[in-house]
């Protein structure tokens, strides 16, 4: 019950209200919880509103995390 | 955004060796969330994790915890004259003492399911002459945005709505688990989504009081692994700390906002958890300031006292002590299609999740 599909903000409109894609459905969801979030932004959504801004950022940072990882195996081994 | 790359088998593998390699002794580890109980049995993660690593499941499915009396006070509201409710699907078929919402519906008794409170919102004025009783389960995932709908209403005048809050806050009742003598979990993969919410610090005292280590972790295969991993590195490394895998969507203070709407609205409630008991400050009740959206002061209801459910193990499922096919009725009694207990209704209920996804289910 927890989860969250992360969605693209596609407009803002009215009463905090927007329109998302996610995974080209379109959804209108409430923007009450991330009163930050711009057209463009991905956002995690639950339940009609959304809950979270996801950061890309840190989604590569992870990932050249884990290849770092098996850097360090190989180094070693 | 490109998700892709979190379901890489090449990324995956590196990981399992990982943990291959650091998990030289035996590991218990507790998958919290019933989301993630639901990923680790579709993905079949038990299967290709070592020996060594054993997973339990936790009691993160907020369906599963719910207590047969607030089961059998959301059946009463149905039954009210007037009264229509609207709740998340998974809640139609969880059986209480004596009936389910479902059963209510198939009576004739006026129960919606919906899929946002927004729908339940949209219902109280489309449908002036009937009271719209919305069933709050949840955790923090969820409390916020139920929050924000009591808000809306409130601004909007809505007088034909109310809620019904059975919602529970997680970091407590973890202290309670890792506090009973009869579970044997060394670490704990945290809830991705209640921590977008609560951020870190409310778990902290998880590692500095009980030396537990604890990560939060997201849904995806290579997500799930990466929070294994660092989990196994810890208890390799004698380290306890609260650590987040899932930095890409949980930030170190959480949302704010989110949470600031669940405090204006909401105040802190002792809780009954099925299974665990009553655990002080875990329960979120309406604030005097929003009362006239407390179903339960709206519309009064009197359930008989509950009786729980013979034969089945739900509550020990959710505490880790019985593994779902340990119990009697798994899979011969109790399947998806008539349950006996919550565990089995839920999509993310362990026993659901082990009876569609492994082979206990057929074994
Ligand atoms: S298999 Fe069914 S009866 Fe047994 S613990 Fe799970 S839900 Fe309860």
């Amino acid at each position: 019950m927890c989860l969250a599909i992360p969605a693209q903000v596609k407009s803002v409109g009215e009463l905090n209200m927007a329109e998302v894609d996610i995974m080209g459905v379109t959804r209108h969801v409430s923007l009450d919880l991330v009163p930050d979030a711009v057209v463009g932004d991905h956002v995690l959504v639950h339940a009609g509103f959304a809950i979270q801004v996801v950061d890309e950022q840190f989604a590569r940072e992870t990932m050249e995390l884990i290849e770092q990882i098996e850097f360090i195996d190989s180094a070693e081994g | 955004m490109d998700l892709d790359v979190f379901r890489d088998p090449a990324l995956a593998r590196r990981l399992i060796d990982r943990i291959t390699a650091t998990a030289t002794r035996p590991m218990t580890l507790m998958e919290v969330c019933g989301t993630h109980t639901v990923a680790i049995a579709k993905n079949g993660l038990r299967d290709v994790l070592p020996d060594s690593v054993r997973l339990l499941s936790g009691p993160g499915c907020p369906v599963c915890v719910t207590s047969n009396a607030d089961i059998d006070t959301a059946i009463e509201f149905a039954r009210q004259p007037g009264v229509t409710v609207a709740t998340f699907g998974d809640m139609m078929k969880v059986p209480g003492s004596r009936s389910s919402l479902s059963r209510e519906k198939a009576d004739g008794h006026d129960v919606r399911v919906i899929y946002s409170p927004l729908d339940a919102l949209a219902l109280a004025e489309r449908e002036p002459e009937r009271h719209i009783v919305f069933i709050g389960v949840g955790f923090e995932t969820t409390a916020p945005l139920i929050a924000a709908a009591i808000k809306r209403a409130h601004a909007a005048g809505l007088g034909n709505f109310s809620v019904f809050s059975a919602h529970k806050t997680v970091p407590a009742a973890l202290g309670a688990l890792v506090n009973d003598p009869e579970v044997a979990v060394e670490g704990l993969i945290l809830p991705g989504h209640v921590s977008a919410i609560i951020g870190l610090a409310p778990y902290r005292f998880l590692a500095e009081e009980y030396r537990v280590p604890s990560v939060i972790t997201g849904f995806e295969p290579v997500d799930v692994l990466q929070g294994v991993w660092m989990l196994v590195s810890q208890l390799a490394e004698g380290r306890a700390a609260v650590e987040i895998g899932y930095t890409r969507s949980v930030p170190e203070e959480g949302n704010p906002t989110a949470r600031a709407m669940i405090e204006e609205v909401f105040e802190p409630a002792d809780a009954e958890w099925r299974g665990i008991g009553v655990i002080p400050s875990t329960g979120l009740a309406i604030r005097e300031e929003y009362a006239t959206f407390d179903a339960l002061l709206r519309v009064p209801v009197s359930p008989e006292p509950p009786v729980e459910i013979a034969g089945c193990q739900c509550g020990e499922v959710l505490r880790g002590v019985v593994l779902p096919y340990e119990c009697r009725l798994f899979g011969t009694a109790c399947v998806p299609e008539h349950p006996v207990g919550p565990c089995m209704v839920s999509s993310e209920g362990s026993c659901a999740a082990y009876y569609r996804y492994t082979d206990y289910g057929t074994a």
